[in-house]
């Protein structure tokens, strides 16, 4: 058994990022991420590696950029205003070819929004990552340990499908201290990938770029990035089930809202209620194919979110029609309590959705009851 | 009359560098060539093309790292300094140069390249400044001179409602990470003699560690001026050096020793 220990969530993903081997990292402080930034002020120059910080997310997305091209294990690190004014670098990363880890802390929106725990990026990571047929891999954790896992994993990702990896986490992980057992410091790589523009003699002259002036040359490269992604759907989704095997109903939802919902789906357990959890971790690729196996097992389906249901589209797009689904979220940087869930649970059992149903119809009604003063 | 063959082997007076990959795509009478062709020769000089990685822009130079034998990465529009300092701070004994236009670096890129100079990067920034936006079509740019018709300012640059001309070597010059701000002109052999110069010396400001440098060029943009190349030539000197006064705005103390 490893040594565990207690740790902030920001500072234990950036720990993990420093044993899994980044040699750069560039960011710009934005709250609730900022302890990562600040840990890696810290540790990086002890190990003498690089920290910057710089004057913009614009201008710590595009040093990435630079230090990615020279075939550095590099990241960044920001929350849904910073990711927005990543999304121009995000996509010339992509473009390019080059590997890249962005941890993303989603704190309430839209706009300036405030501070709270989000799951609000959910679309603009997942559905987006940029302009242009642009594929990032994006991963969710749901407790600190598995948020350290998934960054020590993903600098691997991303060299593998020379992509970006993002790891979406919620300012509830970023700032929630948990015991966490920290992997092996690796080694830093001695070689240089064969694409990495390095300045070194006695080779031919090297380019990056994701120019690609002629329609046809950049369809060329359209049709690589989707094969390489297609191998990314192959090989890389990632979820974990909760208490599926007699499940009649099958509660959804990722990181913090999926973690609550499993609180909820335990105690509809001691209630004798037959309901399980799904919670995928790799949100891109999604997990489609296994939600669409369940589904006709299930009487009904719920998603859990903490946005106006962003995921639950995914969800839709997965079931096919094949059971219903309702769609329970808290927004603005609220986060649902388990009791509050498992009165949804009950609610499920007691008077289901029928096919027709708009999942998020009873919700809405259910929060204007629920905001609205007493009079 | 038949041309006979040379009795004796010809004398080489003048080789292109061998850096340079040349013919370009530029318009005839542009000064880009000229600028690419002084950046290879005096990179080829210090002998330092096989440690030199070069960041092309966003604007006509889009392709700028197509016409140099060097590594090379293309940046985002502006953010050239940003992807510059990257690169230099994971390999800070290579040789890293941005290549930028006016509306690159003093338009959208004008956050990174303050910072940049600011932070002191070790990287040297050739800026040509055309006053126009040249890929794009013509459009005014951060260094239109004031009445100057564009295709986005069809009555002349109004400075009331368009703004002044923004001079980048004065504004760098008054950073203290700044080892060499100038101003140089490309329009006669004579300035471009000199632009050479200051090009060596914005390279030997980044190998002697002194700090960030920059040159900025006045360059012709015949073809959105709507001018002849001999036009754009005598418009660089007689409109926009009185504009863009040439001159050095700060030159660090170990460069002013260097004899080159």
């Amino acid at each position: 058994m490893p040594k565990r220990e207690l740790m902030k969530g920001n500072e234990a993903m950036a720990e993990a990022a420093i044993r899994a081997g980044v040699e750069a990292y560039f960011g710009y402080p934005i709250t609730p991420q900022s302890e990562l930034l600040e840990y890696m002020s810290r540790r990086m120059p002890q190990l003498g590696r690089v920290f910057l910080q710089a004057e913009s997310e614009i201008a710590a997305i595009n040093m990435a950029y630079g230090a990615a091209c020279t075939g550095a294990r590099v990241m960044s690190s920001s929350s849904g205003p910073g990711v927005s004014l990543m999304s121009e670098g995000l996509s010339y990363i992509i473009g390019t070819e080059v590997p890249f880890v962005l941890v993303d802390v989603m704190r309430g929106g839209p706009g300036l929004g405030n501070i709270a725990p989000s799951q609000g990026d959910y679309r603009q990571v997942s559905h987006a990552g940029g302009h242009g047929d642009t594929f990032p891999i994006v991963l969710a954790p749901a407790s600190v340990q598995e948020a350290v896992d998934l960054i020590y994993q993903a600098f691997d990702l991303a060299e593998k499908y020379r992509t970006v990896v993002i790891v979406l986490a919620d300012g509830s992980i970023g700032q929630m201290m948990e015991p966490v057992a920290l992997p092996e410091y690796r080694p830093l790589p001695e070689k240089r990938p064969d694409w990495a523009v390095t300045g070194e003699p006695g080779r031919p002259r090297r380019r990056l770029t994701s120019l690609y002036l002629h329609p046809e040359d950049e369809e060329v490269v359209n049709l690589r990035l989707l094969k390489r992604w297609r191998q990314v759907e192959a090989n890389e989704v990632r979820y974990r089930t909760y208490y599926l095997d007699d499940a009649e109903y099958i509660v959804v939802g990722f990181g913090m809202a999926g973690r609550v919902a499993l609180s909820a789906v335990r105690m509809a357990r001691e209630e004798g209620l037959k309901v399980g959890l799904f919670r995928p971790v790799s949100l891109r690729p999604f997990p489609t194919k296994e939600l669409r196996r369940l589904a006709p097992k299930a009487k009904a389906m719920m998603v859990v979110e903490m946005n106006s249901g962003q995921m639950l589209d995914d969800v839709l797009a997965a079931v096919q029609g094949q059971t219903p689904v309702r769609f329970y979220g808290r927004m603005g940087g609220m986060v649902p309590f388990p009791d509050e869930v498992l009165e949804q649970i009950r609610l499920l059992v007691k008077e289901p959705p029928t096919l027709d149903e708009d999942p998020r119809e009873r919700w809405i009604a259910h929060m204007e009851q629920m905001l609205t003063p007493a009079s | 009359m038949a041309v006979t063959a040379p009795s004796r082997p010809l004398k080489v007076v003048y080789r292109p560098p061998e850096t340079y990959l040349g013919p370009t795509h530029y318009c005839p009478g542009c000064t880009h060539g000229i600028a690419h062709r002084l950046v290879a020769e005096v990179i080829e000089e210090m002998g330092l093309a096989e440690r030199t990685i070069g960041i092309a822009p966003v604007g006509c130079a889009v392709l700028a790292y197509e016409y140099f034998d060097f590594d090379g990465v293309e940046a985002a529009h502006g953010r050239a300094p940003a992807m510059a300092t990257g690169i230099k701070r994971v390999l800070p004994d290579r040789v890293v140069f941005t290549y930028q236009g006016d509306g690159d670096m003093a338009s959208i890129g004008m956050g990174e390249i303050i910072h940049a100079a600011g932070r002191g990067e070790r990287i040297t920034v050739i800026f040509i400044n055309n006053a126009i936006y040249g890929m794009t079509g013509g459009q005014m740019a951060p260094t239109t001179l004031p009445g100057q018709v564009t295709t986005s300012s069809p009555y002349g640059r109004d400075p009331r409602s368009q703004g002044y001309p923004i001079r980048m070597a004065e504004l760098l010059a008054t950073l203290d990470g700044v080892a060499y701000s100038v101003r140089h002109s490309l329009h006669d052999p004579t300035h471009i003699r000199k632009a050479k110069k200051a090009i060596r010396l914005a390279f030997e400001a980044q190998v002697r560690d002194l700090g960030f440098a920059m040159v900025e060029l006045l360059s012709t943009c015949p073809t959105n001026w709507k001018m002849t190349p001999i036009e754009a030539m005598n418009w660089v000197r007689d409109h926009m050096t009185t504009v863009f006064p040439l001159g050095e705005y700060k030159v660090h103390p170990e460069l002013r020793k260097l004899r080159v």
